[in-house]
C-alpha cells in the first residue's frame, strides 16, 4: 500500500448566512495515493471548487464554515493547523491553479513580480535570485524569459494560464490542485495546457487533484475518479471502475450527454432537470428528481456508500443488495 | 508621456478663454459699480468718471474683454482695484498660506481617509465598519463652517488648546487643516471602501492568499494598489479645490488665503482681482487632473501602455468634448 498524501474525512462546509445556508460539501471521503491524479467531476454548483479551496483553507469566512470532518495532509490535519502554519503550507506544499486566467494574475504587477512573489515565500533567497527563478520557471511552461517585466494584459489567455501554472509549480508542492484549468480556454491551447500540466507533474512527481466537468479531460489525466453530486461523492473509484463498470445513475447520465462516435445515437441523452438547491437540498438522494431509476425509498433517509468492488463506492439504494456497505464515513 | 501632457497643456488653450468668459460676463453683467465701492461715498461724479475712464470700464464689453486677454496673454492680469498692486502679485503673496492649508488638510484627509477605508473594506460589516459609515456619514453632512465653529468652541474657547485665529505659529494651521481636511477624509474614506470591497473580491486576490501571502501585504500590495485609482481622483479633486482656497473655512478661522482673497474682491467687485483669482484656480485644478491622470499611467500599467501606443480613446474623447465646449 502506498504511502497517502490526502485523506479527506467526512468533510462538510456550509455558507452560512441570515436568509438561508447553502450545504455546498456534505460528507466527502477521499484518499489520494503520492503521485497519483484524481480527477472531482461534476456540474456547476455541485461542491468542487468549495472542496479544493476547502483543502486550501481558503474558503472566505464569513459565510463558509467548516461544519465537520478532517482534512488529512501527509498525517496532519489541515483544519487543526492554525493560519500561520497554513500559510506555509499553502503555495509551497499544496498550490492551486485557478479557473479563469483572465483574473486569476493581479494586474498591477509584472508576471515576473508575480511568480518571483510565491517563491520568496518560500525560500529564503534574495529577490534577485527569485526573480532568475521565476524566469527560468518560465522558460518551463513554454514562455520567453524576458518577458517577466510584462503585465498580464499584455499576454493572451493561454499564456496567462501557463503564468499561473508557473506560480502553482515555483515551489514544487506536492499536491497540485487544477481547479477546471482549461475551462476558460479553446480547445487547441486545452490540450497544450493539459499536456503541460502532465509533463511537470511527471517531472516533479506531484499528486494533483483535477477538477472538471469535463470526462474526457478526465480520461486522459487521472487515475482515480470521484463523482461529485450535490455537494456528495455520488460514485468514486479508478478510471477504469467509472469508464467500464459505471453504476451510479447520475454517471451513466452524464456519459449518455457525451457524443460517442461508435454508436450512432441520433440525440444526445441529457440529464433533464436542474440540481438542486443547495441552500435547499431535498431529503434522501440528492440526484433523485433526476434519476431515471429512482424508487420511492431514494426520497428519504441516509444514502448508503456501497462498496461495489474493491475501491469502487457507489451511493446509491439500487446496489444495496450487491456487495459491501460502508456507513459512508 | 510627454506627447500627452503637452496635448494636455494645450487643452488648457480653450478651456481657460471659456473661463475667462463666463467670470468676465459675471462681473461685468451683476449689478453694482466697482467705483461706488471702491471710491466711498465721499466721491464726487468727477471721481467715478475719471476711475471708470481709467479701469476702461465705458469701453462695450466685447471690447474689454479682448483688452483683458490680450493682457492676460502677456502675463498681466491687471491692477488690483483697491491695493493698485498687480492682481497676480497679490494672488502669488497668498497661494503659499493656501498651497500649505491644502497640504496639510489632504494628508490628514488621506491618512484618516485610506486607513479607514481599508478598515471598514476587510472587516465589512463588523463594528468597525459601522463606526467608520457613521462617523463618515457625519462628515459629509456637516457643512464645514459649523465644523469649523464647533471645533473653535472646543478647543479655543473652552479647552484653550489652539488659537482660533491669526497666522503665526504651527498651531494656526492645526484647526483650519482638521475642519477641512476631515470633511475631504469623509468621502475618501467611503471611496477607498467601496473600491477596497471591489478589490478584495476579485480572483488576483484570491491567487495572492493561494500563494501564502501574508494578510496585510494581500490587503496592501495586492488589493488597494488596484483599488487606488478612484481614491486618487476623489484626492486630486479635492487638492485641486482646496489650492483654489477652502473660501468657508479660510473666512471662520481667518486665515489670509486665496479664498478668502477673492470673497474680499468679490464684496466691492474689484473685478480684475476677481477674475484673476478665478482664472488661477482654474489653472491649478486643471494642473492637479493633469497630475493625477499622470500618476494613474504610473499605478496602472494598462494605462500607462495606451499612452505609449498613443490610441487613448479617453484622450481624444476629452479633447473633442473640451472644444465643444469653447
Amino acid at each position: 500500500m502506498e504511502e497517502n498524501i490526502l485523506e479527506i474525512k467526512d468533510l462538510t462546509i456550509h455558507y452560512v448566512t441570515d436568509e438561508e445556508t447553502v450545504e455546498a460539501v456534505n460528507g466527502i471521503t477521499l484518499t489520494l495515493q503520492k503521485g497519483e491524479s484524481l480527477g472531482l467531476v461534476g456540474e456547476t454548483g455541485a461542491g468542487k471548487t468549495t472542496t479544493a479551496l476547502g483543502i486550501m483553507r481558503l474558503i472566505p469566512d464569513p459565510p463558509g464554515r467548516y461544519i465537520s470532518g478532517e482534512i488529512i495532509y501527509k498525517g496532519e490535519d489541515l483544519l487543526k493547523k492554525s493560519e500561520n502554519e497554513m500559510r506555509k503550507i499553502r503555495g509551497h506544499e499544496i498550490s492551486m491553479i485557478f479557473q479563469d486566467p483572465m483574473t486569476a494574475l493581479n494586474p498591477v504587477l509584472t508576471v515576473g513580480e508575480q511568480i518571483a512573489e510565491v517563491i520568496q515565500l518560500h525560500h529564503k533567497i534574495s529577490a534577485a535570485d527569485a526573480l532568475i527563478r521565476a524566469t527560468e520557471m518560465m522558460e518551463l511552461v513554454g514562455i520567453e524569459g524576458s518577458r517577466h517585466t510584462e503585465y498580464p494584459h499584455q499576454f493572451s489567455g493561454g499564456m496567462k494560464q501557463r503564468i499561473v501554472i508557473a506560480i502553482a509549480l515555483a515551489c514544487d508542492p506536492s499536491l497540485l490542485i487544477a481547479d477546471e484549468p482549461t475551462t476558460a480556454l479553446d480547445v487547441t491551447i486545452q490540450e497544450q495546457v493539459l499536456d503541460l500540466i502532465e509533463n511537470l507533474k511527471k517531472k516533479f512527481g506531484t499528486s494533483m487533484i483535477l477538477i472538471t466537468h469535463d470526462l474526457g479531460v478526465v480520461a486522459e489525466v487521472c487515475d482515480k475518479v470521484a463523482i461529485i453530486y450535490g455537494g456528495e461523492i455520488v460514485e468514486y473509484g479508478t478510471l477504469e471502475h467509472i469508464y467500464n463498470n459505471t453504476k451510479h445513475p447520475y454517471t451513466i447520465g452524464l456519459f449518455g450527454s457525451i457524443p460517442n462516435f461508435n454508436e450512432k445515437t441520433r440525440r444526445l441523452k441529457p440529464i433533464y432537470g436542474l440540481m438542486p438547491n443547495p441552500a435547499d437540498l431535498p431529503d434522501g438522494c440528492t440526484f433523485a428528481e433526476r434519476c431515471p431509476d429512482a424508487m420511492e425509498c431514494c426520497r428519504s433517509g441516509k444514502i448508503p456508500n456501497i462498496e461495489i468492488e474493491p475501491g469502487h463506492f457507489v451511493r446509491c439504494r439500487k446496489y444495496q443488495s450487491q456487495g459491501g456497505e460502508t456507513d459512508g464515513e | 508621456m510627454l506627447k500627452f501632457i503637452g496635448r494636455r497643456l494645450l487643452m488648457l488653450i480653450p478651456v481657460m478663454l471659456g473661463v475667462v468668459l463666463l467670470v468676465f460676463s459675471m462681473m461685468y453683467f451683476s449689478p453694482g459699480n466697482p467705483e461706488d465701492y471702491i471710491l466711498g461715498d465721499m466721491a464726487t461724479a468727477e471721481d467715478k468718471a475719471a476711475f471708470r475712464k481709467e479701469n476702461g470700464l465705458d469701453d462695450p464689453f466685447l471690447i474689454q474683454y479682448f483688452n483683458y486677454v490680450k493682457n492676460a496673454l502677456q502675463g498681466d492680469l491687471g491692477t488690483s482695484y483697491t491695493t493698485k498692486m498687480p492682481v497676480i502679485d497679490e494672488i502669488l503673496e497668498r497661494f503659499p498660506t493656501t498651497f500649505k492649508l491644502a497640504l496639510f488638510s489632504t494628508i490628514i484627509a488621506v491618512a484618516i481617509g485610506v486607513t479607514t477605508g481599508i478598515v471598514s473594506a476587510v472587516k465589512q460589516y463588523s463594528i468597525w465598519d459601522n463606526i467608520c459609515r457613521f462617523v463618515a456619514m457625519i462628515g459629509v453632512s456637516m457643512p464645514t463652517f459649523w465644523e469649523g465653529l464647533m471645533l473653535i468652541i472646543l478647543f479655543s474657547v473652552y479647552l484653550g488648546w489652539l488659537p482660533s485665529s491669526g497666522f503665526t505659529s504651527w498651531k494656526h494651521w492645526i484647526l483650519p487643516a482638521v475642519t477641512i481636511g476631515t470633511h475631504s477624509a469623509s468621502s475618501i474614506m467611503r471611496m477607498t471602501r467601496s473600491s477596497m470591497l471591489e478589490a478584495i473580491r476579485q480572483d488576483y486576490i484570491r491567487t495572492a492568499r493561494a500563494k501564502g501571502q501574508k494578510e496585510s501585504v494581500v490587503i496592501w500590495k495586492h488589493a488597494f494598489r488596484n483599488a487606488i485609482i478612484p481614491v486618487m481622483t476623489i484626492v486630486g479633486l479635492q487638492f485641486g479645490r482646496m489650492l483654489g482656497g477652502s473660501a468657508i473655512t479660510e473666512i471662520v478661522f481667518s486665515v489670509p488665503g486665496l479664498g478668502n482673497l477673492i470673497i474680499s474682491a468679490i464684496k466691492v467687485k474689484n473685478a480684475p482681482l476677481v477674475q484673476g483669482g478665478i482664472l488661477f484656480m482654474a489653472v491649478v485644478m486643471s494642473m492637479c487632473n493633469l497630475l493625477v491622470d499622470v500618476l494613474y499611467a504610473y499605478v496602472d500599467p494598462r494605462i500607462r501602455s495606451q499612452y505609449v501606443s498613443g490610441k487613448s480613446k479617453k484622450k481624444t474623447v476629452s479633447k473633442s468634448v473640451t472644444k465643444e465646449a469653447a
